[in-house]
């Protein structure tokens, strides 16, 4: 029969939230079309017992391929590892995470196999027997619903939007050791610089705190960083195109229009307007919180809650209070 | 810098797309899988501008080779080429598709202008603002069967390679790939130059050929397109000790969203 596969990511040798996401929609697309939800993993030794844990995301096997070259993402050494597993099988359709990983290896896979991509999807139902899928487009100024008329269907789904079931569904861990000869790879990593372990990017986190103008030095991000750290692990910090055009924080963490787009838990924008590309890039969050002096600004129109007032004041009171509450935890 | 490692020239292709001014108000057209193009103004996607600076500056740098422009769109993409030309590339080609095509059409159509080329460096902007996919150009590259290095910030030139920084989560990484290759470009170091009125002048002289692309059928279907859910605006407080005491108990037990 037909699997639906989930490709699983896993960084530093740890199978992440993310995994589980992405596990969870392919297990729910499985049911609604009567097959079952497999997942497939790449990295270092020892991975295996990491990827047990998926049983509860509702996989019933799992393909883990270890290796020391795989430890750290090379397209060139995932490509044919992920090309090899779809051909071993017969699988109907393929979810990764629109993660940077996803983002970079969904449409390598997508060529390889000669079959479209779906990126970014937010949505999903079957009708008929037939997913249907729903991403945002111009930003999240529209919503495109649309079918893959191919085998199998890729997607990459954009994290943090989808529920995380809870299943309970006995697993197969089947390892295996693939040939990796990093001497054929026409691209190499050859050095990360200022790495931060644990650090997440503005698109998959949980939590976002945002920055804009109203911090009026970068000298102040302080205070957000501190909420951030308040807040828990699984926290970004992004910044309005303003603050990114004038070199105050880097363009990886833009969110808008022409930087990320992101859809996290909750969404705090801190001394940001709103301008209409920025609110295009996180409207489609859960939950979005705004703190500006101006009560006038765009960004409340959006917003879940909001305060108005000097965020030097309002931030730090936010961050003494979570972390009380966190104590009490 | 740009280091040109030993390279004296190397042509460089990149790939556009014409889409809507970031700008624009969007609205879904009577057939609902399309967006009423009436009085949109069209632009050349802000990041392949970022690819277009990129491209230009590597000219500058080695002091020969030429810039290309490569599209895959309708007719209409002839005034974004002539843009792009008015910025400073040097010849600009439209493979003309007038029916939708999806990523990897878009791609197969491009793969099969790019084989024969000669070109060293073929970029793509990061993604479109418009459909915003970011897949054409990786699918290119595996068509093609040469290295890609995507999210790209800036990049410089060594023995037949070239050696690319990606700005990653909290740093940065650097990738080096051998050439022929393709990259897709952020912003990082590539803020757009404007055309001059000597730029936009010299553009109208410059070569633009026009050719049908090789259409493959879609396999994507947009079936529709809808506007999303407009959002409420909430509950906004004043500041006081209070109010964040109460957000924050909200965030906790309304929205559990701590």
């Amino acid at each position: 029969m037909a699997d639906v596969l989930a490709f699983v990511e896993q960084r530093e040798g740890q199978i992440g939230g993310g995994a589980r996401e992405v596990v969870s929609v392919a297990a729910q697309l499985a049911s609604e079309i009567g097959s079952s939800a497999s997942a497939l993993v790449l990295g270092g030794p020892g991975l295996a017992s990491a990827a047990e844990g998926l049983s509860t995301a509702g996989a019933t096997a799992v393909a883990v391929a270890e290796h020391e070259a795989l430890s750290e993402y090379n397209p060139e050494a995932y490509l044919p590892i992920v090309i090899n597993h779809l051909r071993s099988g017969n699988f109907r359709a393929l979810i990764f995470s629109a993660s940077s990983l996803g983002k970079d290896l969904a449409p390598r896979v997508a060529a390889e196999l000669d079959v479209p991509l779906g990126s970014d999807v937010t949505g999903m139902e079957v009708q008929d027997g037939v997913p249907l899928f729903t991403r945002p487009v111009y930003s999240g100024k529209a919503f495109a619903r649309f079918s893959i008329d191919a085998d199998p269907a890729i997607v990459t789904i954009r994290p943090n939007v989808f529920p995380v079931s809870d299943y309970n569904s006995e697993i197969e861990v089947s390892k295996f050791i693939p040939d990796v000869d990093p001497e054929a790879w026409c691209a190499r990593v050859i050095e990360r610089k200022g790495v931060t372990e644990g650090a997440i990017d503005v698109s998959e986190a949980a939590v976002v705190v945002s920055g804009g103008r109203g911090l009026k030095d970068p000298e102040n991000w302080g205070v957000l960083e501190e909420l951030r750290d308040a807040i828990g692990p699984d926290t970004a910090l992004g910044a309005s195109r303003a603050v990114v055009d004038a070199g105050w924080r880097p363009h990886s963490e833009q969110v808008g229009q022409t930087g990320k787009t992101v859809a996290p838990k909750l969404y705090i924008a801190v001394g940001i307007s709103g301008a209409v590309q920025h609110l295009a890039g996180m409207r489609t969050s859960q939950t979005i919180v705004a703190v500006n002096r101006d009560p006038d600004a765009p960004i409340f129109s959006m917003a879940d809650y909001g305060i108005v007032g000097d965020l030097f004041e309002v931030i730090p009171r936010m961050t003494e209070t979570i972390k009380a509450l966190k104590s009490e935890d | 810098m740009l280091n040109n490692g030993g390279i004296d020239s190397l042509n460089v292709i990149v790939c556009i797309k014409r889409v809507p001014d970031t700008e624009a108000h969007i609205r879904i057209n009577e057939t609902g899988t399309d967006i009423d193009n009436g009085g949109v103004k069209y632009i050349i996607s802000p990041y392949d501008e970022f690819a277009i600076e990129a491209g230009l500056r590597v000219k500058e740098k080695m002091e020969g080779g030429e810039v290309s422009l490569l599209t895959v769109a309708t007719s209409e993409a002839q005034e974004t080429l002539r843009n792009g030309l008015a910025m400073g590339a040097d010849k600009a080609t439209l493979l003309r598709a007038d029916s939708y095509m999806d990523g990897l059409g878009t791609a197969k159509a491009l793969a099969a202008e790019l084989r024969d080329s000669d070109a060293q460096l073929i970029l793509f902007g990061v993604k479109a603002a418009g459909s915003d996919q970011q897949q054409v150009g990786p699918m290119v590259a595996t068509l093609l069967g040469i290295p890609c290095v995507t999210e790209v910030s800036s990049f410089e030139f060594g023995e037949g390679v070239v050696t690319c920084q990606r700005e990653i989560e909290g740093g940065i990484e650097v990738v080096e790939a051998d050439l022929p290759a393709v990259l897709t470009i952020t912003k990082g170091e590539y803020e757009p130059r404007y055309a001059s009125l000597k730029g936009i002048m010299a553009a109208k002289r410059k070569p633009l050929e026009e050719r049908e692309a090789e259409v493959s059928q879609p396999g994507l279907h947009i079936e529709r397109l809808s506007e999303p859910t407009t959002r409420e605006s909430g509950c906004v407080l004043e500041d006081s000790p209070d109010a964040v005491a109460e957000l924050v108990r909200l965030l906790r037990e309304e929205a559990n969203a701590l």
